[in-house]
């Protein structure tokens, strides 16, 4: 059985999805990282332009020229200056070895994957296998978030978590309603300036953006 | 429609003006002005909904019945009395030069983005929008909690945004699956997340779906909520934020929160044969109450204290409605209703507690009824309201879930019991140091606003002793609806 043209390319747009978060995961610069997140906010536009395509639904090709703008340009020009602003070009610090992280991130996808089989094989939309991968990438992006010890990559992996769940949405459905689309990218767009308002707060208050130290509220044993 | 325009727009309104004059002397007069007027909204809704019944309105855009307009009051309420707190609370905060101009500007203008973010997310009627709110309502406060800009608000702050941000991310997902589920039966497009239209067609919606979105949905807003063990933030962010914002997000927020989980409890009960959704929120509910209770005794901050008291007792309500049935969503309502009163009572007694003595630590505030007698006994009887000691309000809610409970769920009420009991042992006692210890402390340069805590804790001494018809019937036909 061969599938039709549009359908191999969302699958193979999902797969490189999850190849990018695979990437981030092990990815140790954090310029590097940034491209990374563009490059994934790219593929994910291109793959919303092809369901928009497959499926006749002129309102996703606005929604992937919103992705296009805000995930490939906005966000990471944004991120770019901010880490020119503070001046930091250090190597991202993980607190598990990179080998191990990937282990587990394998991990992950086997249980993504599982979680999606009974969700995907209801969907009679065009794109099944897709979602399992989509929630992979979500799940790794929570990884790295867990295991940076900086501000920059924890906040990578938070949008990069809401690439995979925007991807979820255009390939397990059609893409949501567009009122509730623009208000996500409204949040997200201003989620983004209040972490760059908070880099500057942490940074004037710590000298540092290490994450450690905000470590000091715990309850007392 | 006139009337939800109204309450939406005039904090909207307020929020822009604010953010240009936010910094003037007049500027809080303004803020309580502007949350009188949408209280002013907020009533003629309600009494519109009470003479008519529920009404959707702008295309079904919104939508308003018995449940959430009994929230639209409350919010609107306590937004209003919160406000008249902060006028007073904010101009010391300024005379001890904690506030710059710029940050007294941002707190006035999100204090109404905030608010409308809240009534935005209570009368939507799209499940999409839901969401949206609820995510804007952390952005708006999230500045706030790192208002002072110390080391640890920061902190604070952060930690508030990062779990939030995640948790809130989980709900997105189950939000999508609902639109997966849906959208086999409702077509794509704008009306398969309307609320209205899904609960018409719940029963035929996908079952095996709608369980695994209503886990994510619950572990979403259930971190909004504050749900042990996704409650991290919680303590941490009320302790550290100004005292009208700690008031506004545990009075307010965590009730909006656990608005959303029961709105889509409602849709998956209807498509699923089992009690699932309905089990999972008895035993969050039931987890928050327990650990909040053993944490209570080891607080040294007395706004984390309550904080805690916040968890313990929204895992309460949860529990409640996780029960269901007529009577436990009626005792959840009342104890809704009585917990947000009474707490936020107590919070702006504890901030004028903290600004007179300059600290929050429970060891040092003491002797409140000496140097203040107003401000210890609001603390007193604030206190004694929230441990369920009649006639307050709170007892009555709680002996409802209480009987339902070992009439319906036997193996609860031990548990619920030890969570009360515990609670009540680790606050009475340190209240009670604050209030009646010895004191070396001054006065306060401003007059206190007490009337707000006198108003909240005879509200509650009403709902205590006696419930008017109309509220009683109110309730009812709100309990009808969660079922």
């Amino acid at each position: 059985m061969t599938l039709p043209v549009t359908h191999q390319l969302i699958n193979l747009m999902a797969c490189l999805l999850l190849l990018i978060a695979f990437a981030m995961v092990s990815q140790r610069r954090i310029l590097r990282l940034i491209y990374l997140f563009a490059l994934q906010g790219l593929v994910l536009s291109v793959n919303t332009a092809v369901v928009a395509f497959a499926t006749h639904q002129p309102h996703l090709y606005f929604s992937a020229a919103l992705t296009l703008g805000l995930k490939v340009v906005a966000l990471p020009w944004l991120l770019h200056r901010l880490i020119d602003r503070l001046n930091i070009r250090w190597d991202v610090e993980t607190l598990i070895n990179i080998p191990t992280t990937m282990l587990v991130g394998i991990l992950l996808v086997i249980v993504a994957f599982n979680l999606a089989l009974p969700i995907s094989q209801l969907a009679g939309t065009i794109t099944r296998s897709s979602l399992g991968m989509a929630m992979a990438s979500v799940l790794l992006s929570f990884l790295m978030m867990i295991t940076r010890r900086k501000a920059v990559p924890q906040v990578i992996g938070f949008l990069a978590m809401e690439n995979g769940l925007f991807f979820a949405a255009t390939s397990a459905t059609y893409g949501m309603p567009m009122v509730v689309e623009l208000g996500i990218a409204l949040d997200v767009l201003v989620g983004a300036f209040i972490f760059g308002i908070f880099f500057f707060q942490i940074r004037e208050t710590f000298d540092s953006l290490d994450i450690h130290h905000l470590e000091k509220l715990k309850e007392k044993t | 429609m006139t009337e939800i325009a109204l309450l939406l727009g005039l904090p909207l309104t307020g929020a822009l003006l604010l953010a240009l004059w936010g910094h003037r002397a007049w500027a809080a007069d303004l803020n309580a002005s502007v949350s009188l007027l949408t209280l002013l909204a907020a009533l003629a809704l309600t009494a519109r909904i009470v003479s008519m019944g529920p009404m959707s309105a702008g295309r079904e855009l919104f939508f308003v019945d018995a449940f959430n307009v009994f929230l639209v009051a409350l919010t609107a309420f306590v937004g209003f009395t919160t406000a008249l707190f902060g006028r007073v609370y904010m101009r010391v905060e300024q005379d001890r030069g904690k506030l710059t101009p710029g940050r007294l500007r941002l707190y006035h203008s999100m204090y109404q983005m905030f608010m409308f973010t809240m009534l935005l997310a209570l009368t939507t009627n799209n499940v999409g929008i839901l969401w949206v709110a609820m995510e804007a309502a952390t952005l708006t406060t999230v500045l706030l909690v790192s208002l002072y800009r110390t080391a640890a608000g920061i902190e604070a702050a952060w930690k508030y945004f990062i779990l939030c941000g995640v948790g809130i991310a989980q709900a997105l997902f189950g939000t999508i699956l609902l639109y997966l589920a849906a959208e086999k039966v409702l077509g794509a497009g704008g009306s398969a997340l309307l609320w209205t239209q899904l609960l018409a067609v719940r029963d035929q919606l996908e079952p095996n779906v709608l369980s695994i979105a209503f886990v994510f949905l619950l572990v979403g807003y259930g971190t909004k909520v504050g749900l042990v063990p996704l409650h991290n933030w919680l303590p941490d962010a009320h302790a550290e934020g100004p005292t009208p914002i700690s008031t506004m997000l545990s009075e307010l927020l965590l009730n909006v929160a656990l608005y959303a989980v029961v709105r889509n409890k409602v849709l998956v009960d209807g498509a699923l044969a089992s009690h699932l959704a309905g089990n999972l929120m008895m035993g969050f509910g039931l987890l928050s109450a327990l650990v909040a209770a053993f944490f209570l005794s080891r607080q040294t901050d007395v706004k984390r204290l309550f904080a805690y008291s916040s968890i313990e007792h929204m895992g309460i309500i949860t529990f409640a409605f996780g029960m269901g049935g007529p009577v436990a969503s009626f005792a959840g309502l009342l104890h809704m209703t009585a917990h947000s009163l009474t707490k936020s009572a107590i919070f702006f007694a504890v901030g004028h507690a903290a600004q007179k003595t300059g600290t929050q630590v429970i060891a040092q505030i003491r002797g409140l009824i000496q140097t203040s007698p107003a401000v210890g006994w609001g603390l007193m009887l604030g206190s004694i309201a929230i441990l369920g000691i009649p006639p307050f309000g709170v007892f009555a809610s709680e002996f409802l879930i209480l009987t339902t409970a070992m009439r319906e769920q036997p193996w609860a009420t031990p548990l619920l019991l030890a969570a009360l009991g515990v609670g009540f042992a680790a606050i009475f006692s340190k209240v009670q140091a604050m209030v009646f210890g010895d004191t070396t402390a001054q006065r306060l340069a401003h007059p206190p606003a007490l009337l707000p805590v006198f108003v909240h804790l005879l509200l509650v001494l009403m709902l205590g002793l006696y419930i008017p018809p109309y509220l009683a019937q109110w309730y009812r036909a709100a309990a009808r609806m969660i079922g």
